[in-house]
C-alpha cells in the first residue's frame, strides 16, 4: 500500500477520516440551520433565502458533491470501525455496567448514525429531489407539515442528530489529538451547547410551520 | 471491627482456551469484611480443593497493586467498582450480606483465555516489542541531568509511566481496544527527549501492532480512563494521535 493510504487505513487513520468527516458534518448542520432560521422571518424571507443559495449555482453543486464524498467516507468507515470492534470481544460480558465514562451519545454512536443516514435519504427525497418548478420551497415545506407523521418523523430525527452530534463534536477533536486540560472541558461543554441547538433549532421549525398553516 | 459475611459467587469456569464454559455457582461462607477480594477467592479454593475440586484460577502476583497480573470483571466492573485500585487492593468491606457477586475473565478477542479467570496477555508484550523501547548503545552511562527536562514534562512522562500492563482498559473498553495501554507507552517515551529520536517509527509501528492483534477501535467512550488502577488519562491517547498524525501524515517515515 503506499505511504498515505496505509496511515489512513490502521484503527487511528480510520479514526481520523471519521473525525475529519464528522466536523465537516457539524460545519454544515451550522450553515444549515443558520438559512433554515429564515423561515422565523416569514415566508417571503425564507424563499429569497432559498433562491439565494441557488443563485450560487456550481458552489451549491461542489458544496453537495463535497458533502456526498464526506458522507460516503463516513458512513463506510463507521461501518467498518463498529463491525471491527463487535469481533474484538467475540464472547460479551454477561454483567454490563458503566464506570461513568459512556455517555447517551458515545453509547448509541452506530445506531444514532445509522437511523441518521436513513432520515437523511428521507429527506433528501422530501426536499432535494422534487419538481420545484411551480412550487415555492415553503409550500414544498407546509405541505410536507401538514401531515402530524412528517412532524413527527423529524423531530425524531433531529433528536437522533443532537444525541450522535453530542458525542461527535468532543469525539472528533480528541481524536485528532486536540486535548488540553484548560480546553477539552469547554469542548465537552460545547458539544452539548451544540447539540441542544442543533435539537431546539431544527426541532421547532416543522411544528412552526404547521402552526403558521 | 472485623465483621463476616456470607455471599454467592456466580464465577466463570472454564477448563482451557475453546472449551465449552460457563458460570458456577459457589457459597462463600463467613469471609471476613477485612479480605482483600484475592484473599476471599482463596478461601473458596481452600473449600473446593477439600472438596476435591478444581480451585479457580486466577492471575496475582504482588498482590499491593504493583504487579499488573491480577484483574477479573467484577459485577460489570473492571478491578472492581474501587476508583484507582487493583483488583488485589478491593476489599470485601465493600459488599454486604447476601450479596451475589458475578466474577468474569477479561473479555477481548486478543486476550485468549488460558484458564477460568487467567487471561493470555502477551498481547501487551508484542505491542511493546513493535516500539515501546529506546535504542541506545552500550558504553558509560551518561550523566544524569546532561539533558536538562522540565518538570512539568517528567511529570506527564512519569504519569504515563504508572501503567502496569494489566489490560483493565482493554476489558473496560466497549470496543476491547487497547488505545489507553499503547498510549500510555508511546507517551511515556515521547514526552521526553530520549524517546523523541524514534517517536514516529514507534507510533506508527505500535499502531500497526495493535490492529494486527485484533483489538477494537477507540471511539472515546473514556470507560478505560474511569476504570484504569493507576488512573492513566485519555490525553495520551489525544498524543498518541498526535503523534500518529505526525508520524504517518508528516513525516517521511514508512
Ligand atoms: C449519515 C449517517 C451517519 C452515520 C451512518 C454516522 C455514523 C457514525 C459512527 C458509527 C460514528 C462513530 C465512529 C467511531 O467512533 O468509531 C460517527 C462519529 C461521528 N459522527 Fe457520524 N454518522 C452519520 C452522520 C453524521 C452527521 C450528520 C454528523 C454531523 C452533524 C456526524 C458527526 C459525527 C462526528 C463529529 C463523529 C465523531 C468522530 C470521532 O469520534 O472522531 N455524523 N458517526
Ligand atoms: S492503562 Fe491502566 S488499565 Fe490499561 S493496562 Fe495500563 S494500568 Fe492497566
Ligand atoms: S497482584 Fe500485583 S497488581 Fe494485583
Amino acid at each position: 500500500m503506499n505511504r498515505l493510504t496505509n496511515p489512513l487505513g490502521t484503527s487511528v487513520g480510520k479514526k481520523l477520516m471519521m473525525a475529519v468527516t464528522g466536523l465537516g458534518f457539524c460545519c454544515f448542520l451550522t450553515i444549515h440551520l443558520a438559512g433554515n432560521l429564515t423561515i422565523y422571518g416569514g415566508k417571503d424571507f425564507f424563499n429569497s433565502y432559498v433562491e439565494h443559495l441557488h443563485s450560487l449555482g456550481p458552489l451549491v453543486t461542489l458544496a453537495e458533491l463535497g458533502l456526498l464524498v464526506f458522507a460516503a467516507i463516513h458512513i463506510m468507515t463507521g461501518a467498518l470501525l463498529f463491525y471491527q470492534s463487535l469481533k474484538a470481544r467475540p464472547i460479551r460480558y454477561s454483567v454490563n455496567k458503566r464506570a461513568g465514562g459512556r455517555t447517551l451519545g458515545s453509547a448509541t454512536m452506530p445506531y444514532t448514525g445509522f437511523i441518521l443516514l436513513l432520515f437523511v435519504i428521507f429527506h433528501l427525497i422530501n426536499f432535494h429531489f422534487v419538481d420545484k418548478t411551480n412550487i415555492t420551497t415553503f409550500q414544498l415545506l407546509s405541505n410536507a407539515f401538514a401531515n402530524p407523521v412528517y412532524i413527527f418523523i423529524y423531530t425524531v430525527a433531529v433528536i437522533i442528530a443532537a444525541i450522535h452530534v453530542s458525542h461527535g463534536l468532543w469525539s472528533a477533536f480528541q481524536t485528532l489529538g486536540a486535548n488540553h486540560p484548560k480546553y477539552t472541558p469547554f469542548l465537552r461543554g460545547l458539544s452539548i451547547v451544540f447539540s441542544v441547538v442543533v435539537g431546539i433549532g431544527f426541532g421547532f421549525i416543522p411544528v412552526y410551520v404547521f402552526l403558521l398553516l | 471491627m472485623t465483621k463476616s459475611i456470607n455471599i454467592t459467587l456466580k464465577v466463570w469456569r472454564q477448563k482451557g482456551p475453546h472449551v465449552k464454559s460457563g458460570f458456577e455457582t459457589y457459597p462463600a461462607t463467613d469471609i471476613s469484611t477485612d479480605m482483600s477480594f484475592l484473599e476471599m477467592i482463596d478461601v473458596v479454593n481452600e473449600q473446593l480443593t477439600l472438596d476435591g475440586k478444581d480451585p479457580i484460577a486466577f492471575d496475582h502476583d504482588c498482590r499491593e497493586g504493583i504487579c499488573g497480573m491480577c484483574g477479573a470483571v467484577i459485577n460489570g466492573r473492571s478491578h472492581g467498582p474501587e476508583k484507582g485500585t487493583t483488583l488485589c487492593q478491593f476489599h470485601m468491606r465493600h459488599f454486604s450480606n447476601g450479596d451475589t457477586i458475578v466474577i468474569e475473565p477479561w473479555r477481548a478477542k486478543a486476550f485468549p483465555i488460558i484458564k477460568d479467570l487467567v487471561v493470555d496477555r502477551s498481547a501487551f508484550d508484542q505491542i511493546i516489542l513493535a516500539g515501546g523501547y529506546i535504542s541506545v548503545n552500550t558504553g558509560g552511562a551518561p550523566d544524569a541531568n546532561s539533558i536538562p527536562i522540565a518538570q512539568e514534562i517528567a511529570e506527564l512522562a512519569m504519569d504515563a509511566a504508572a501503567c502496569i500492563g494489566c489490560g483493565a482498559c482493554v476489558a473496560a473498553c466497549p470496543n476491547a481496544s487497547a488505545m489507553l495501554f499503547t498510549s500510555a507507552k508511546i507517551s511515556q517515551l515521547a514526552l521526553l527527549p530520549q524517546g523523541r529520536l524514534e517517536a514516529a517509527n514507534r507510533a506508527l509501528a505500535m499502531v500497526r501492532k495493535m490492529d494486527e492483534l485484533c483489538f477494537g477501535n477507540c471511539s472515546n467512550e473514556r470507560e478505560c480512563e474511569a476504570e484504569c488502577p493507576k488512573e492513566i488519562s485519555i490525553s495520551n491517547i489525544a498524543r498518541l494521535n498526535r503523534e500518529f498524525i505526525k508520524a504517518g501524515l508528516v513525516s517521511s517515515v514508512k
